[in-house]
């Protein structure tokens, strides 16, 4: 019966997509509009021939739901090495102009690209780690299957065809010029379907968990969801133009909604790379470190402080504008008061190996969990320090600015879900240990190298153009013009761009490793007498 | 008043007020007798239930 119900719904979605291209009224909502379409007529076809078939209910209540981990983990790899490859062409197009190709133009210059870059390793690599590590970890923590059976698929599926549909409306033309907030009205709406559902399977395991308390993972990774649920709604409030075309307009109007824009853009940062990640840490470093976290008592009061915390900090990507100075130091005020909770959680993460400290001279992978919080307890330093109005009248629209996001996106989400894939691949896959810990090693190298030479450029240029920019005459004038600082950050620009050469070399070793880990390392002796279901 | 004022003079006191006594309570509560006991058994929760879930009668009260 259901079959029925859905075979409607795909056959309307079929008829309104196809109708959808025919009016389109711009290329970004023609393209997405054939898309769903041979989509949805893909699933038609599929939930046909599947239609009254005996079904087979195998009850698979006694085993965890591993198999959209799998998936996810491998979307992740795959997405990492996507994004680190289109920032890594952007910065050598920064450096050499040349490579924003004449033939290319409106489609993969830098203004085109930059966002697909963005969002590729914000919520494409960043997301789906943080959807498969919270299904795994949840599952874990609360001795409990995945509610919702075959709900968390859709959630996987649903995100991949977000993230193709804000992807490919980027380079099409797509935008609402948002940062972070790039993709347009309808993908917006899917977005949104996507995350109840995510909300409602994470919750709904929680619900019937065995053990009677929450781990402190999971109070992170709610918090993660239910804010950006919140964030995504209110700053995505759209009227569309026609229902026909991409273009929408947004309701709120002058300083409100660049103050929206950056509560939403602050908080992206503080909830979806911080909040997420920290929950990845906590259950992930314990894991791997075999001990448990060092202090429970701080994991909830640091919780507590970050979340009443971070909200309100984003008023400090504002300052010199038309938002009034209260907010800007009140932005300002509660930033650097976030400095403590965001070193608790550092504390609270490296603490964790206190006693086990040698294992961080045998254990690669462990060593770049580490290396990761560390990356978050500096630019944590960093980002109260930038948010103060006196330091961000230099700091601000400068390259420093990149350094830092890069140091927190590179080191700490980067590493830390680097780290969760070595830990996860040969659990899932059911393998005795990954392929080689020398690859792991190489990876942790190259990338810390990379990072290195990318922030070390950044701070440089960054600095540099500031100060240039800020340089004065003796009668008051200018100095320098802009092109003299564009043509002054040149060397900066290529070191950094081999920074990024070097980041993606080492996920490309990733890759490899955890792809042969899953080929030829030996498998787990417990699962040759157990058979492992195909699911 | 307008309701920006009501808005913003409410946030200013009572809201600010909850919210602070709120994050006071919690870390008194994190504090209580006992809970150091009971935090140990929590922490330990990754270390438990690695392959598959908890059946019904392992399930822990």
């Amino acid at each position: 019966m259901s079959n029925y119900i859905k075979l409607i719904a795909l056959g309307l979605v079929v008829l309104f997509a196809a109708i959808g291209s025919n009016y389109a009224r711009d290329l970004a909502y023609q393209v997405h509009a054939i898309l769903v379409m041979l989509i949805a007529g893909g699933l038609f076809i599929w939930t046909l021939r599947n239609t009254d078939e005996p079904d087979i209910l195998v009850d698979r209540s006694g085993e965890y739901m591993d198999g959209v981990i799998r998936y996810g983990v491998i979307a992740t790899a795959f997405w990492g090495v996507v994004g680190f490859l289109v920032g890594t062409f952007i910065a050598f197009q920064l450096a050499f102009p040349v490579l924003n190709f004449e033939w290319a133009q409106g489609l993969l210059n830098f203004g085109r690209l930059r966002p697909l870059h963005t969002s590729a390793v914000i919520f494409a690599f960043g997301g789906n780690a943080l959807i498969a590590t919270s299904f795994y970890v949840v599952q874990r923590t609360s001795a409990a299957r995945l509610w919702g059976g075959n709900l968390a698929w859709f959630v996987f599926w649903g995100y991949q065809l977000f993230i193709v549909l804000a992807a490919t409306g980027y380079v099409l033309g797509g935008t609402q010029s948002k940062e972070y907030a790039e993709p347009e009205w309808y993908v917006d709406l899917w977005l949104t379907i996507v995350w109840v559902a995510y909300l409602a399977v994470f919750l709904g395991t929680i619900v019937k968990r065995k053990e009677p308390h929450i781990y402190v993972a999971n109070w992170f990774y709610l918090a993660f969801i239910v804010t950006v649920a919140m964030l995504h709604l209110v700053n995505n409030m759209t009227i569309p133009v026609s229902i026909w075309g991409s273009k929408s307009v947004i309701v709120w109007s002058g300083v409100q909604d660049a103050m929206i824009q950056w509560w939403y853009g602050h908080n992206a940062v503080g909830f979806f790379l911080t909040a997420g990640f920290l929950g990845m840490m906590y259950y992930f470093i314990p894991k791997q470190a075999e001990r448990p976290v060092f202090s429970y008592k701080l994991s909830i009061i640091h919780f507590w402080a970050l979340i009443f915390l971070y909200i309100w900090a984003g008023p400090h990507h504002l300052h010199y504008t038309a938002l009034p100075d209260w907010a800007s130091t009140l932005g300002m005020v509660f930033s650097v008061v976030l400095w403590m909770p965001s070193w608790g959680g550092m504390i609270n993460g490296l603490m964790t190996l206190s006693g086990a400290w040698d294992k961080l001279r045998t254990d690669p992978v462990i060593r770049m969990m580490v290396i990761s919080v560390g990356f978050y307890g500096m630019s944590t330093f960093e980002g109260p320090m930038m948010s103060i109005r006196a330091v961000n009248s230099l700091s601000h629209y400068t390259d420093w600015t990149i350094g830092h996001v890069h140091s927190g996106a590179l080191g700490w989400n980067g590493m830390i879900t680097f780290g969760a894939l070595y830990f996860l691949v040969p659990v899932l896959w059911k393998r005795e240990r990954l392929y080689s810990l020398q690859m792991v090693s190489w990876h942790f190298w190259l990338a810390t190298i990379g990072i290195v030479l990318y922030a070390a450029s950044m701070w440089v240029t960054g600095i540099m153009e500031g100060l240039m920019w800020r340089e004065v005459d003796a009668n008051g004038f200018l100095v320098n013009s802009f092109a003299d600082t564009v043509a002054a950050k040149f060397p900066m620009y290529v070191v950094r761009a081999l920074g990024g050469v070097l980041f993606v070399a080492g996920a490309l070793i990733m890759c490899y490793n955890l792809w042969m880990t899953v080929r030829r390392a030996p498998a787990k002796e417990a699962s040759l007498t157990v058979a492992v279901p195909a699911e | 008043m307008e309701e920006y004022t009501i808005l913003r003079q409410f946030a200013d006191s009572w809201m600010l007020l909850l919210l602070f006594a709120f994050f006071v309570g919690i870390v008194i509560w994190v504090f209580r007798p006992g809970a150091s006991k009971e935090y140990k058994d929590t922490a330990n929760i990754p270390f438990r239930h690695q392959d598959k879930p908890a059946t019904s009668e392992e399930a822990r009260k």
